[in-house]
């Protein structure tokens, strides 16, 4: 076949039946809900490069995971959580530093080119770790997301007002008791959780617009923080299981569709916020 | 009204370093309940280092430092706190009211609903500073002095015994700096706060201060507001010539003369030099009395 084909598959309810389609739309459930809860906070805190260099901070880890023959999910997880807790340790302020930021987010990926070189395994799987391969995910990893959501959610609902409270002005909270140091180690191992749970759907490069964008467009369109997580994991939700029924339909990456739909969502809050003004 | 220990802050020989340099040293005073005082001094002399010393986020090296009757940082939930510039670069979608929740409800961890008591506190606290009707809005929307006023609502919100404010009136246009000085002095008046500024500029506050926090060659000295309104110590402290002017309303001002060039004595030395010179003893705060 040497002309490409943008034909709509007739055939796309079957496609949607079959079992990896039912992994995807479940990881994708999965995935939205942490990212709807995190991103907000993510960009309370201004740390929304710091979040996004997680993911490029994990690609090393992931492809030098295949080289040892272990799971991609441990690598990337494992050197995401290192990038994290160091972030954290360092404090809020250090998030905020974007050229030190940018500069290890390079490093690594340079690094995680290395790895992928070094054999052919991990050079194969380079392309879905960098840009996702949503349709590949399988029983196992969904229920890992699941058990990840449960404890997210257990931590979040205990440490919900002081996050919150630390994430408006980190002075005013520290100075009424609040653990700041606590609340930014936790914040950052909990995102290092949410990038490894994301990347599998679109990839390292791509995370961005599946974590961060929903929650900005849910921060334009909504008053309040609990209203905004809410809104941002259904935009997130809308984007993956749109993004899986589009390419059933069309020969589309769903990565390329799951971060178009994203970008459009925030395009158009954007534009209705500007018309308003 | 709660009672109240007799002095607020108390300083005893009280020093703070960062890293081996001496930020300033020998700090030994009591601010009495009730007053409103300024922390005053050029800048890089430690005010707001004197701030955090006093909230206990700051250790000290030498002496110790007692708020409200406890060791600093042991009462911090009668404090409330205001710092510089708040919330000036938010990004998240909080209203001022949400903010002025988090006052009361910030510090405690696990699901707890907000009650309509809180609910009544927080209005209550904004209708106090003037900002009932700005409930609704997006601390994003708001201009830099309805900010203040979130942040200080937000601070007021827990009944606090002590208020302690960074620099409240700086970026602030002429008008907002009036209303939030008299803003503090109903404070001060109707809730009985105890009010500590951080300030550079004293000429806004020079009607409701009752004392002030000098930092002069590296030491914190406390005074009232009668001996601090001095040419030669305004002038000591700031580096520059400063003239204290009686107008007919009473009002005193503290000016910059106009022959500032003319001015041989100019002290030229670094605060962390200052703090080195001279090993602080009586006959210093005789200069300043």
């Amino acid at each position: 076949m040497s002309h490409i084909e943008f034909g709509f598959d007739p055939n796309w309810m079957e496609t949607l039946s079959t079992p990896f389609m039912t992994n995807a739309f479940l990881a994708g459930l999965c995935i939205a809900l942490a990212a709807g809860v995190m991103g907000y906070f993510t960009i309370a805190r201004h740390s929304t490069f710091a979040a996004h260099a997680l993911a490029h901070i994990g690609l090393p880890g992931a492809t030098g995971a295949v080289l040892l023959g272990l799971p991609v999910s441990l690598g990337l997880g494992g050197f995401a959580l290192a990038g994290a807790l160091v972030i954290g340790a360092l404090g809020k302020r250090v998030s905020e530093r974007e050229i030190a930021t940018g500069t290890v987010l390079a490093f690594a990926t340079g690094l995680g080119l290395f790895f992928a070189r070094l054999s052919s395994s991990a050079s194969a799987q380079m392309q879905s770790i960098l840009f996702g391969s949503i349709l590949t995910i399988t029983t196992e990893q969904i229920i890992g997301f699941l058990a990840f959501d449960v404890v997210l959610l257990v931590v979040l609902a205990l440490i919900y007002r002081p996050l919150l409270f630390s994430s408006l002005d980190e002075q005013v909270a520290q100075a009424k008791g609040v653990p700041i140091g606590v609340m930014n180690v936790a914040f950052m191992a909990i995102m290092a959780g949410v990038i490894t749970i994301a990347v599998p759907a679109v990839g390292t490069l791509l995370v961005f617009a599946l974590v961060i964008t929903p929650a900005a467009t849910a921060t334009i369109l909504t008053g309040s923080p609990f209203k905004a997580m809410v809104v941002a994991g259904l935009l997130c939700l809308a984007a993956i299981w749109g993004g899986l029924v589009v390419s059933a339909m069309f020969p589309a990456p769903p990565s390329f569709i799951i971060v178009t739909l994203s970008t459009l969502f925030w395009a158009l809050a954007k534009a209705a916020q500007a018309l308003r003004r | 009204m709660r009672n109240q220990p007799e002095y607020a802050i108390e300083l005893n020989d009280a020093a703070v370093k960062r890293g081996d340099r001496v930020i300033w040293q020998h700090g030994t005073f009591s601010i009495p309940a009730g007053s409103v005082t300024a922390i005053v001094g050029t800048n890089g002399a430690g005010k707001t280092t004197m701030m955090k010393v006093e909230l206990g986020l700051l250790a000290l090296s030498e002496g110790s430092a007692k708020v409200l009757g406890r060791p600093a940082g042991e009462a911090n939930q009668r404090i409330g706190y205001v710092p510089q510039s708040y919330a000036s670069n938010i990004e998240s979608n909080l209203t001022a009211e949400q903010s002025v929740l988090l006052g009361l409800t910030g510090t405690r961890f696990g699901i707890r609903p907000i009650t309509r008591d809180q609910r009544d506190k927080a209005r209550e606290a904004m209708a106090f500073v003037g900002i009932a009707d700005k409930a609704a809005y997006r601390l994003s929307e708001l201009s830099g002095g309805l900010r203040q006023r979130v942040a200080i609502a937000q601070a007021i919100v827990s009944d606090p015994q002590l208020l302690m404010l960074d620099e409240p009136l700086a970026n602030l246009d002429l008008a907002s700096q009036r209303s939030v000085t008299r803003l503090l002095a109903q404070l001060n008046r109707k809730l009985g706060m105890t009010i500590q500024v951080v300030a550079h500029d004293l000429n806004m506050l020079l009607p409701i201060l009752t004392g002030a926090v000098y930092l002069l060659d590296g030491h914190p000295h406390y005074a009232d507001m009668r001996n601090v309104l001095d040419s030669k110590l305004l002038t000591h402290l700031y580096g520059t010539d400063v003239q204290v002017v009686t107008t007919p309303q009473g009002d005193m001002f503290v000016t910059p003369s106009a022959d500032e060039h003319n001015n041989p004595n100019q002290d030229m030395h670094t605060v962390e030099e200052v703090a080195q010179m001279h090993h602080h003893g009586d006959e210093h705060s005789e200069e300043a009395q």
